[in-house]
């Protein structure tokens, strides 16, 4: 090839590349920019309901749209409390599988056990909703309630969370349903990290006389705590957003109560149900508010989740 | 080449029929309350069939509806609720009803068939109040003595989002209840006392089907198509009377409909032994000085066609039709009201 020809596909390849570059650059730029817009747009949506009502807001059990009165406590608390439930029971299940998937099943399950966790992740969050108030609900409510009544109920301390007429919807039919939809997230991640864990590692601990429960504990585990709480996390951040699952199940009631079996609301599934109606400045900006509230939330949790890895990390650091 | 050719024709083709399709029917756009939807839809197919205009109508809640009719981006907002003299001035618009319709109690209660549980209005605003909390409390045997009432908490049901069916409920339990007035009032979404909220006419329908010893309240479309077990209720002449297209009817006889200050009429509590006492109307909103005059025009016309031809087809879907006499007002309305910037009225 003649030089002046290798130089011109030369100059090309070099223009492209910053081309590309470039374009690369922009994609990327462009979604801190969106996420600026976004909050910029909800922080001027919600100053109507930020001026009006101040920090009052978030303790304010108060939602009357006949007075205009609103606070975000309720809602808070039960996006809270439904991912609390969530995770209490999706942790340990996630766990299951996933040791169970990666350690303990024969070779000829792990596959098609492992496909149906994953095809149990990309059903769409309604289906699980009507699941859970079609046919969950009234099991729960014949089955189930009652005797949560007759029995935990009546304990001391811990009795009023289990008290209460059985209707099926409310605050704890909302965490499990958000537990079933959170496990396959969280047990795939588990399974992917606790298969990366070297052979050698285990095989050294089995050679020394482990257990099982000792590999997994002392060797599995600590090797891949970071991956595990990593999809912990993901699981957390997508109880905390879900909307239509919840919003069938939970009972939308703007009450706070203390047993799990009432209804109460989540900050999603109060937007989801009154955007399209509200009536009046303060009404829209204080939906507007709960959404910021919600971006708040979290913006905090995943950034501690952030900071526990790190401090994690460091810890190893010091260790070796 | 002779492929080439047909894919050419063809292209020319559908170009000259969208073209022609685009120019012969100036398409309408609506926006607003979810109850008359059917209706309206059904009404849009029949128009489309016989003139070739086409109505679009988004069914986003009657809130969306009143905001996307002052933001002038739909040719017609619609609502459950009437907008008062004074927010229609504000906004420039003018208002008249096109079907009427009723808001029925339903309840799931085991051995109770349909029609056959009465409460009276003072028991229906306390049921939703909490104060009475059991089936068999004495105030609600005292009408139903032949009915086997069981010792079961009442799970009361409401809408979760706003709406005009929650504005009709609660104006009625407002009128009826001095302190549902002070404490809770009517709006089209309330601070509820008790209960859990479903979302629309088939979310509450759905949680009253699948919870036991609920009550909730729902169009009447809803509790006929869902085969509900509806309540009698004590009209405001004493009388326990069933929801139905004559007590419908005997409630909105009662109204006076003053075109002057937008149609606005609360149907509920009407006196009439026969009367329904959760009886309302649904509206339409148009602008009083319309920018696309053409536009405009269509909508008056295809409500004018409506009144004119849909009767049967509002009667076969459980809503109530307008009385003959109330739809010319509506026509005197139109030529008062509506007007192009020189004055002069769109509708002759």
């Amino acid at each position: 090839m003649p030089n002046f020809l290798r130089e011109s596909l030369h100059k090309r390849q070099t223009v492209l590349d910053s081309v590309f570059r470039n374009l690369t650059r922009f994609a990327a730029f462009s979604v801190l920019g969106l996420l600026a817009a976004i909050i910029a747009s909800l922080v001027v949506g919600s100053m109507p309901a930020i001026h009006a009502f101040g920090f009052g807001f978030i303790t304010s059990p108060e939602w009357d749209p006949v007075n205009d009165q609103y606070g975000a406590l309720i809602p808070i608390v039960g996006t809270l409390i439904t991912s609390g439930i969530a995770l209490l029971i999706a942790i340990p299940v996630s766990l299951g599988i996933a040791i169970f998937l990666t350690q303990l099943a024969p070779q000829w399950m792990r596959r098609p056990l492992g496909i149906a966790v994953e095809l149990l992740a990309g059903i769409p969050s309604i289906i699980y909703g009507m699941w859970g108030l079609f046919v969950f609900a009234p099991l729960f409510a014949d089955h189930v309630e009652p005797w949560l009544n007759d029995h935990i109920g009546t304990w001391p301390l811990i009795g009023p969370f289990f008290s209460g007429p059985p209707m099926g919807i409310g605050m704890l039919t909302a965490g499990i349903i958000l537990a079933i939809m959170i496990i396959p997230f969280i047990a795939s991640v588990m399974r992917d990290v606790f298969d990366v864990v070297p052979t050698m590692l285990k095989e050294s601990a089995y050679g020394l006389g482990a257990t099982t429960w000792e590999v997994m504990m002392k060797v599995v585990l600590p090797y891949t705590k970071i991956g595990v709480v990593g999809g912990i996390m993901l699981g957390l951040g997508r109880a905390l957003g879900e909307t239509m699952a919840v919003t069938f199940v939970i009972g939308n009631a703007h009450e706070l109560n203390q047993s799990l079996l009432m209804p109460g609301n989540s900050i999603s599934s109060a937007l989801a149900n009154e955007f399209a109606e509200a009536v009046g400045e303060l009404y829209t900006s204080s939906l507007i508010e709960l959404g910021l509230i919600l971006f708040f939330i979290t913006f905090v949790v995943l950034s501690l989740a952030r900071l526990m890895l790190h401090k994690l990390q460091q810890r190893e650091g010091h260790g070796a | 080449m002779d492929k080439m050719n047909s894919i050419l024709r063809i292209a020319t083709l559908s170009a000259t029929l969208l073209a022609s399709a685009s120019a012969m029917a100036a398409n309408i756009t609506g926006a607003g309350a979810t109850f008359p939807y059917p209706i309206y839809a059904k009404w849009a197919e029949a128009y489309k069939a016989q003139t070739g205009a086409g109505m679009n109508y988004q069914s986003i809640g009657s809130g969306g509806g009143i905001k996307q009719i002052q933001a002038k981006t739909v040719d017609f907002g619609a609502s459950d609720a009437p907008l008062r003299p004074e927010e229609l001035a504000k906004s420039g618009l003018s208002q008249f009803p096109t079907v009427i319709g009723g808001v029925v109690p339903v309840v799931n209660l085991a051995g109770v068939s349909a029609g056959t549980l009465k409460l009276s209005s003072d028991v229906l605003a306390d049921i939703y109040q909490g104060k009475i909390t059991k089936w068999n409390d004495p105030r609600i045997v005292a009408d139903n003595a032949s009915l086997a009432l069981p010792d079961k908490a009442i799970t009361v049901v409401h809408r979760a989002d706003g709406s005009g069916t929650t504005f009709i409920f609660t104006t009625y339990l407002a009128q009826i209840s001095a302190s549902w007035k002070s404490d809770v009032g009517a709006d089209k979404a309330v601070k509820w006392p008790v209960g859990t909220g479903g979302k629309g006419n088939e979310g509450v329908a759905s949680f009253v089907q699948t919870i036991k010893n609920s009550i909730g309240y729902v169009e009447y479309a809803y509790a006929l198509q869902n085969k509900m077990n509806f309540v009698q209720l004590k009209n405001r002449d004493g009388q326990f009377v069933k929801p139905n297209d004559d007590s419908f009817k005997a409630a909105a006889a009662n109204a006076k409909w003053d075109k002057n200050n937008g149609f606005y009429e609360i149907l509920t509590n009407e006196p009439g032994s026969a009367s329904w006492p959760i009886t309302g109307a649904t509206f339409v909103l148009i602008p009083k000085a319309p920018e696309k005059i053409e536009n405009a025009k269509e909508v008056l016309k295809f409500f004018d066609w409506a009144f004119a031809n849909g009767d049967k087809m509002a009667a076969d879907l459980d809503y109530v039709p307008l009385p003959a006499k109330l739809k010319s007002t509506i026509h005197d309305a139109w030529k008062e009201q509506v007007k192009d910037s020189s004055g002069k009225a769109l509708w002759k």
